[in-house]
């Protein structure tokens, strides 16, 4: 029995009704304008990922907050654990845009970043 | 004699760094950036949501990161900038254009330019001008400021929210507030559409279980130092609260996100035509404003929905300084450009030809939610374009790119219509 | 103990204190409130009445007039914006007309100067965007606008800056008769006086009956109002009311002292402390301003606030021989006095009612006590100047910001209001200590985007002034109404 989800495509403003079918194994997104509309259905019926954007505390800078994300898309359901991670840290200014601020967050292989540079001040 | 600027840019958010940019690789050889904030990327720095700059860099960018590019671009061409640094007044004196504006460490200045760009971005429409009664308690904040106490300085301002409105800011507040803590009840929306983007009503509100309330709007602020609590109510087809619909929700904060306006004081004072529809200036293919030499881009001139559409405009109105500079500008319009009914506007106002490269894409807003329509460009009697897409919102500026050839050959027009109709029904094979 | 407590810091309490720093008096001026001029004294029509509308034999009629002539050298003295732009109260049929008639001879009785009876080509010739249908108006030109909360906080501040003690958030509780003096119990601890003057607004009832019986009743009585934009601000010159009825001098259409555009109120009872406005008197108002100024309502898109103040009305009861009047008297309890019921025309009449409560009252009470009542020598009626940066010529700021360069740093975009104007409003005796103080004083935060930018760089500002963390910052009432709830994030930052 096929299994269909109506989803909008979240990769791009373009925001592309998506109808994904799912068969088993075998998933099929139409609606679709791109590739990464493709990827995104299928993702979203077997491990749906979001990128989290927000800050971590920030020492000695121009900001007392350095906004970070994760470098890629992780777990949706492993949200609100990884944002418990990032408020558990600090880092110190100055900061370069890119520079890792968590390695491999909660294992997921993927790293947390900062998402400008912050001088010192 | 006093120094006298290529181009003067005023702000250096996206539009004026952009601007900047590009009057610089076109020939403007003194240019400046006058910041009121204390650095550069305007309402980029407090924007640390990703989405910014697939269209330009292809990739999804935060709005730090998507300034930063900028930021560095400028600083590769020696752009100088003035931070905290507010202008006061333009006055145009015909070539010569004069600048003034203030700031701690140098005072009072003037700026004599040959050009100016206006990049002044807009501002949130506050609680007053939506006139919500009530009592006028703290806790009431604009989505913007917001988030710019919570991401830039760190301060909660509140536990459980409220948000009316479901522009983007909204929705991007929705899930920032939930990210760091509270809990947010509803967003309420006037509409019966959403003005965000899909993919933030997915990703911001959906992912949280957050309810999006459809033609609902608040009515009542409780409390009377803090928020204490809203009450919603349902509205009519006529925007007109339902009596009998009201429902009380108890919250700590409001946030609104009803409306962006573009931000046109110094424009006004100067003397620049604004244009009643799009609360912006009239602008030519290159931006160029009423008053020659004075250039305007971004959410000045009227609201986008994505910075990379403000890059593009930007760097139109740069090029456009450049060209002034230089005197190969084109100040005669060969078309002016009308909205059809149902269509909130189109920019640019002007066009004129030979400024334009190969084509020149019009940036317009439906005022409804079109299905099963397209937009087509008249000269006269006769169609010379056509924009399709899947649907139009009102929440998505659309982008109707015309070739420069195709206008050509109306040497004779005056206007280019553009028209909501009906999308022809495709024609069955034989 | 002090020679004189006054409860209550309004306008009325705050000038009747000025008035008594010119004697060397120990005073002590009381507030529940965050900051002075937070109640009635904030929300109203902000209209200097020329006075012709209260019967002579009333003391609105007596005191109004006087009023509104001292006001020029009050507000010049202590430095507030204040205009005198003429006031019309306008007619639309020949009954209206007679009613005006009977105005005008009220105004003479009470002495109102500059009053003209204009005939139909004579008012549109003043003020083009009246409606056609008007026939007639009363031309009154002492009338004026002015800056309500500006005005409070500096007589407040000249009145401290001349001895008087300033306690806010301190609310009276109860007060004690001690048959030659009074223990007010606060919040705060015991205040000890030998006179009480009640000054406390809508509440003043309820403060009297702490120490006397029930002889009078405030009735709370809420307007609502809307600000328009500055774009809006010369749509008429002159204040326009409509011709008066029994229910109170109606809908009003009027520029603001700081060039934005004002129309209300309505009347309507309410309970105490609700400053809430409602949908349907906003509606209400919005459908009845036009009916003297019809352009008003292409304006309405240019709406910037709504707000709502209460009247603080006395009603008759059965042992009150006010009949709606101010009452200003010593109260049947000794040396109590009663300020009270001092509604509209009272923002006007204070210069004059002021000097007569402690003229008249408050002086020979403390004489026939054995206070000795000396004149205070060094008591200054003037106040530092404020500066509005905006309205400076160009060569005036370029000294201002080499001088000071905070006066460079514009942190209210919308009305360009300077950090400098902000820091001088919180380090001025009876300053700011609350967004919403810095709000009334200077304006940040007054104009069309309603502090939207400017709030968290004033929460910052206090914040480093007054040496408190940001989540220390109120808007207005300390405690309650905070503004942020905390950092995010649960990390320290460096230094915490």
């Amino acid at each position: 029995m096929a299994e269909v989800r109506n989803l909008i495509c979240i990769s791009c403003p373009m925001g592309c009704n998506l109808t994904v079918t799912r068969d088993g194994d075998n998933i099929t997104v139409t609606g679709n304008t791109c590739k990464n509309g493709e990827i995104y259905g299928i993702e979203e019926v077997t491990n749906p990922k979001r990128v989290i954007p927000t800050t971590v505390v920030c020492n000695g800078g121009k900001l007392k907050r350095l906004p970070v994300k994760t470098a890629d898309a992780v777990p949706k359901s492993m949200i609100f654990d990884i944002m418990k991670e990032i408020n558990k840290v600090s880092v110190d200014a100055p900061v370069e845009v890119g520079q890792v601020i968590i390695p491999n967050v909660l294992d997921t292989g993927v790293d947390v970043v900062a998402t400008r540079t912050m001088p010192a001040e | 004699m006093e120094k006298v600027y290529d181009t003067v840019v005023l702000g250096g958010g996206p539009a004026g760094l952009a601007a900047a940019i590009e009057a610089k690789k076109n020939g403007a050889e003194d240019v400046l950036i006058l910041e009121r904030d204390r650095e550069l990327g305007g309402i980029l720095n407090q924007c640390i949501h990703n989405g910014f700059g697939l269209h330009t860099f292809n990739e999804q960018l935060t709005g730090p990161e998507y300034a930063e590019r900028f930021i560095d671009q400028a600083k590769e061409l020696d752009i100088p900038y003035e931070l905290d640094t507010m202008v006061l007044d333009l006055e145009d004196e015909g070539d010569l254009k004069r600048i003034h504006a203030v700031n701690e460490e140098n005072g009072y200045q003037t700026f004599d330019t040959k050009s100016v760009v206006l990049t002044m971005g807009c501002r949130e429409r506050p609680a007053g001008a939506i006139g919500i009664p009530g009592f006028r308690p703290a806790g009431v904040f604009t989505a913007g400021t917001a988030q710019r106490f919570i991401n830039m300085e760190g301060y909660m301002c509140g536990k459980k929210a409220v948000i009316l409105g479901s522009g983007d800011i909204g929705l991007i507040m929705a899930r920032r507030m939930t990210l760091e803590g509270a809990e947010v009840e509803a967003v309420c929306e006037l509409m019966p559409y959403s003005n965000g983007l899909q993919r933030n009503i997915v990703q911001c509100l959906d992912d949280y279980d957050i309810p999006l309330k459809l033609s609902h709007t608040i009515t009542f602020i409780h409390g009377k130092d803090r928020v204490e609590g809203v009450t919603i109510q349902e509205v009519g087809p006529d925007l007109k609260p339902i009596p009998g619909t009201e429902e009380r929700i108890d919250c700590d904060v409001v946030l609104l996100s009803v409306g962006l306006l573009p931000e046109n004081e110094i424009s006004r004072n100067a003397g620049v035509e604004i244009d009643a529809r799009t609360n912006g200036p009239v602008v030519s293919e290159l931006r160029e404003t009423s008053i020659p030499g004075v250039f305007a881009a971004g959410n000045v001139v009227h609201v986008h929905d994505l910075v990379d559409f403000v890059s593009e405009e930007a760097a139109l109105a740069g090029k456009g300084a450049g060209k002034y500079i230089q005197g190969t500008l084109d100040q005669e319009p060969d078309f002016k450009t009308v909205a059809g009914p149902g269509l909130g506007y189109v920019v640019p106002q002007n066009v004129s030809l030979d400024n334009v490269d190969d084509s020149i894409t019009f940036y317009m807003r439906v005022r409804n939610v079109l299905e099963d329509k397209v937009i087509n460009a008249y000269i006269g009697d006769e169609k010379v374009a056509t924009k399709r897409a899947q649907k139009f919102l009102p929440a998505e500026m659309v982008n109707f790119k015309i070739s420069k050839k195709t206008l050509e050959k109306y040497p004779d027009g005056e206007e280019i219509r553009f028209v909501i109709e009906d999308k022809p029904v495709p024609k069955k094979k034989a | 103990m002090y020679d004189v407590a006054i409860v209550g810091a309004g306008i009325a309490g705050s000038y009747i204190a000025r008035t008594l720093a010119r004697y060397e008096l120990k005073i002590v001026l009381i507030d529940g409130e965050s900051d002075v001029g937070n109640q009635i004294s904030m929300a109203n029509s902000a209209i200097v009445h020329a006075g012709f509308d209260a019967p002579s034999y009333k003391l609105k009629g007596k005191f109004n007039a006087p009023g509104c002539i001292m006001y020029g050298k009050v507000c010049e003295d202590l430095d507030v914006p204040f205009k005198r732009t003429g006031s019309l109260v306008v007619a639309h049929t020949e009954e209206e007309m007679m009613k005006i008639h009977e105005l005008y001879q009220n105004g003479l009785r009470n002495g109102v100067p500059d009053m003209r009876i204009l005939f139909e080509d004579e008012v549109h010739e003043m003020e083009p965007n009246l409606a056609p249908d008007i026939c007639g108006a009363l031309y009154a030109g002492d009338a004026g606008i002015v800056s309500p909360f500006e005005l409070v906080a500096k007589v407040a501040e000249n009145a401290v800056d001349n001895g008087v003690e300033l306690r806010l958030d301190t609310l009276v509780e109860d007060i004690e008769n001690n048959d030659g003096s009074f223990t007010l119990k606060t919040n705060k601890g015991n205040i000890e006086a030998k006179v009480v003057v009640n000054a406390a607004g809508v509440y003043a009832d309820d403060v009297y009956e702490m120490v006397g019986e029930h002889y009078f009743e405030i009735l709370p009585r809420k307007g609502n109002y809307f600000i328009f934009d500055k774009e809006c601000g010369d749509l008429v010159n002159n204040v326009i009311f409509p011709c008066p009825t029994k229910n109170g001098k109606g809908i009003l259409v009027a520029p603001t002292v700081h060039g934005n555009l004002l129309i209300g109120p309505d009347a309507s009872p309410t309970w105490k402390g609700d400053i809430s406005t409602t949908q349907d008197k906003l509606d209400w108002i919005k459908e009845n301003a036009h009916k003297n100024v019809p352009s008003v309502e292409s304006c309405y898109r240019k709406i910037i606030r709504n707000y709502a103040g209460t009247r603080n009305t006395p009603v008759k009861t059965e042992w009150t021989t006010t009949d709606g009047d101010f009452i200003i008297e010593e109260s049947p309890v000794k040396n109590f006095v009663n300020f009270a019921g001092y509604e509209s025309p009272g923002l006007t009449s204070i210069p004059a009612a002021g000097l007569y409560v402690v003229d008249e009252i408050i002086l020979p009470i403390l004489e026939r006590e054995g206070v000795e009542v000396k004149p205070n020598e060094n008591f200054n009626p003037k106040n530092r100047k404020h500066v509005y940066f905006n309205e400076l010529t160009e060569e005036e700021k370029r000294e201002l910001i080499k001088e000071n360069p905070k006066y460079g740093r514009v942190i209210c975009r919308c009305e360009t209001i300077t950090e400098g104007e902000i820091l001088d409003t919180i380090h001025r005796s009876a300053g700011a200590t609350t967004v919403k103080g810095v709000k009334k004083r200077c304006r940040a935060g007054m104009g069309r985007c309603q502090g939207g930018f400017c709030s968290p760089r004033v929460t910052e500002i206090l914040s480093r002034e007054l040496d408190i963390p940001m989540d220390q910052v109120y808007y207005d009432k300390k405690g309650p109404a905070f503004i942020l709830t905390g950092k995010t994030k649960d990390v320290p930052e460096q230094g915490e």
